[in-house]
């Protein structure tokens, strides 16, 4: 038998990060007490009728423009029929015959450094059901418990086509949407949180053939990591199937994150026919060419943009500039901390080395650091001036991180001033070299590796705080000095 | 066109609802009924008429992203069958 091949498709879900819902005034914030966030829409009782958020279509238009999507003149919402606790309604708004845009694309970046274009079939809007709780401490054997907060938050489904060929691609392309939209600010990415989630299509044919084989469905996938090692698993479990001679059956299966297993829903979970029809209660929505260009002049500069003006504007080198927009919030914090430091490749060492290690270590937010970017931006010009050292800088942006306070005040604190005070300096060297006659002797006699000791001796003898530079001078000519004769 | 029984079954599952033979064979006769009545639409000549998806003449109702007052949990529960701390509590979905 031949080589096969995996083929897949996945269906991304992004909470759009407006205040209010798509369709009321209810707030979409995260994490709020059960059932507080609910209105009559929400609910859909009789008479309530549902008003589109005009951000959620600006939104929409935003991301259509960055994956060169085709934005319908008019696209028009349908109801997706289905019974289910959490959907009040028995039907979920959506977009199915006319979606908002269609047939765009994303190059994605692979590890070997290829691209890859992904084709998108189609992205539209609808909003998100409620959350049903089964396995928390609260819940009794025999219930479900509903929280409808989350009905009606806006969600935009990305749709692509069956262009990826791997898990790592599915990851790629995944990384990719998360940090279009993140570049964008219409969502914040979380997938821990539910506000990007993410459905794989995945079947498997012969190497060379174009029909498609049969697909499963791959749900559950809460993090990147899942996401990777679901496709995995059931691209394994497909081939297998098929080496045996045995056929894929269409299912919808669940990815289980502890067992690293996909298993399959049980057929009475799902239901396909949604007997899709018009929406009634809501007008289509028209965008007009001169509305797309508003949106387009509004657009923010996106990573790779940024990545361009880092190099020729900043003299950055290419590494240091891919690093610092691979997230717009570090990018942020970068272009605000040089808006007060003057040294830019500083800055850009500062941010990749320490800032990076302190958020990893802290596992926190970029917004919730301690040290602000004029704060960093402040340290780093000490360094520039030579009023602090890279050590002492160091110890500095420690403190900086636990107490937040500014670099000058820590350092006039802590007595961590650089000494660039020349006679200071010289007769810190006086001192060592009074005590060093034999490495002072080693040097006279043309062993100049003894030079580099020497000065680590003032070093040690200052705490860290000799400015090397003068320091090395001033070493340089006392020892000229005591060259006998 | 008729509606077999099987295809009431159908939609009674899709809608988790269940039904004596007696309700299945009264709504099968009042399916028949609705759709002979949408029928009489297929006498007319409509080659003359655009699709539409909304008999209502507004394009483009919008709001503004503004934050309105939601209702309190006790009138968002006000109507549930069951409620169990500040959820609605349903016959159990899964497992
Ligand atoms: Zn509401």
């Amino acid at each position: 038998m031949g080589a096969f091949e995996p083929v897949i498709g996945l269906e991304v879900h992004i909470h759009l990060s407006t205040e209010s819902k798509i369709f009321c005034g209810c707030s979409t914030r995260f994490g709020a007490p059960a059932n507080t966030q609910v209105c009559p829409v929400c609910l859909g009782l009789p008479g309530s009728l549902p008003v589109l958020n005009r951000r959620a279509v600006t939104f929409a238009a935003r991301l259509a423009l960055a994956t060169h999507s085709v934005i319908r003149p008019v696209s028009t919402f349908a109801r997706k029929n289905y019974f289910y606790p959490d959907l009040p309604k028995g039907y979920q708004i959506s977009q199915f015959e006319e979606p908002f845009c269609e047939k765009g694309y994303l190059d994605i970046k692979l590890k070997n450094g290829a691209k890859k274009r992904v084709r998108i079939h189609r992205i539209h809007l609808e909003e998100d059901a409620g959350k049903s709780m089964h396995a928390e401490s609260y819940v009794s054997g025999d219930e479900t418990l509903v929280d409808i907060n989350r009905c009606g938050v806006p969600l935009l489904e990305i749709v692509s086509e069956p262009d990826l060929s791997s898990a790592e691609e599915a990851y790629a392309y995944l990384a990719q949407i998360r940090q279009i939209v993140r570049y964008l600010d219409i969502c914040d990415g979380n997938m821990e949180e539910g506000s990007l989630r993410c459905d794989a299509n995945i079947s498997v044919r012969p190497v060379g053939s174009t029909a498609l084989g049969i697909k499963t469905e791959v749900k559950n996938m809460n993090s990147f990591q899942n996401v990777q090692d679901a496709i995995d698993f059931e691209i394994r479990r497909q081939l297998r199937l098929t080496e045996q001679g045995q056929a894929v059956e269409q299912i919808t299966l669940l990815w289980d994150a502890h067992r690293g297993v996909a298993e399959p829903m049980r057929s009475k979970e799902y239901s396909h026919d949604y007997r899709y029809f018009p929406e009634p209660d809501l007008p289509p929505i028209q965008i007009s060419e001169a509305w797309i260009a508003e949106i387009a002049r509004e657009m923010p500069e996106m990573a790779d943009e940024k990545t361009r003006r880092y190099v020729e504007e900043y003299q950055l080198p290419l590494y240091d500039a891919q690093v610092l927009t691979e997230d717009r919030e570090i990018a942020v914090y970068f272009e605000e901390t040089i808006r007060t430091a003057k040294d830019k490749k500083l800055a850009s060492n500062w941010i990749m080395g320490e800032v990076m290690r302190a958020l990893k270590e802290k596992k926190g937010r970029l917004a919730d650091l301690p040290v602000t970017p004029d704060r960093l931006g402040e340290l780093l010009n000490l360094i520039s001036q030579n009023v602090l050292n890279q050590t002492t800088a160091k110890k500095v942006f420690d403190r900086m991180l636990k107490t937040g306070i500014a670099a000058g005040q820590i350092m006039k604190e802590q007595g961590l001033e650089q000494i660039s005070d020349q006679s200071e300096l010289e007769s810190l060297v006086q001192a060592v070299l009074a005590e060093r006659p034999k490495e002072v002797a080693a040097f006279h006699q043309g062993n100049t590796k003894v030079f580099g000791f020497l000065v680590g001796e003032v070093m040690k003898a200052s705490s860290g705080k000799a400015n090397p530079k003068i320091t090395q001078e001033a070493l340089r000519r006392l020892l000229q000095a005591r060259q006998p004769d | 066109m008729s509606v077999p029984l099987e295809e009431v079954d159908r939609i009674a599952g899709l809608a988790k609802l269940q039904f004596s033979a007696d309700e299945k064979s009264k709504f099968a006769a009042q399916f028949n009924q609705i759709i002979q009545y949408i029928e009489k639409l297929a006498e007319l000549d409509l080659t003359q008429v655009e699709p539409m998806s909304q008999v209502g003449v507004g394009i483009n109702v919008f709001r503004d992203d503004c934050v309105q007052p939601s209702l309190t949990v006790e009138q968002v529960l006000a109507n549930a069958p069951a409620r169990k701390l500040d959820f609605f509590s349903v016959p159990k979905v899964i497992g």
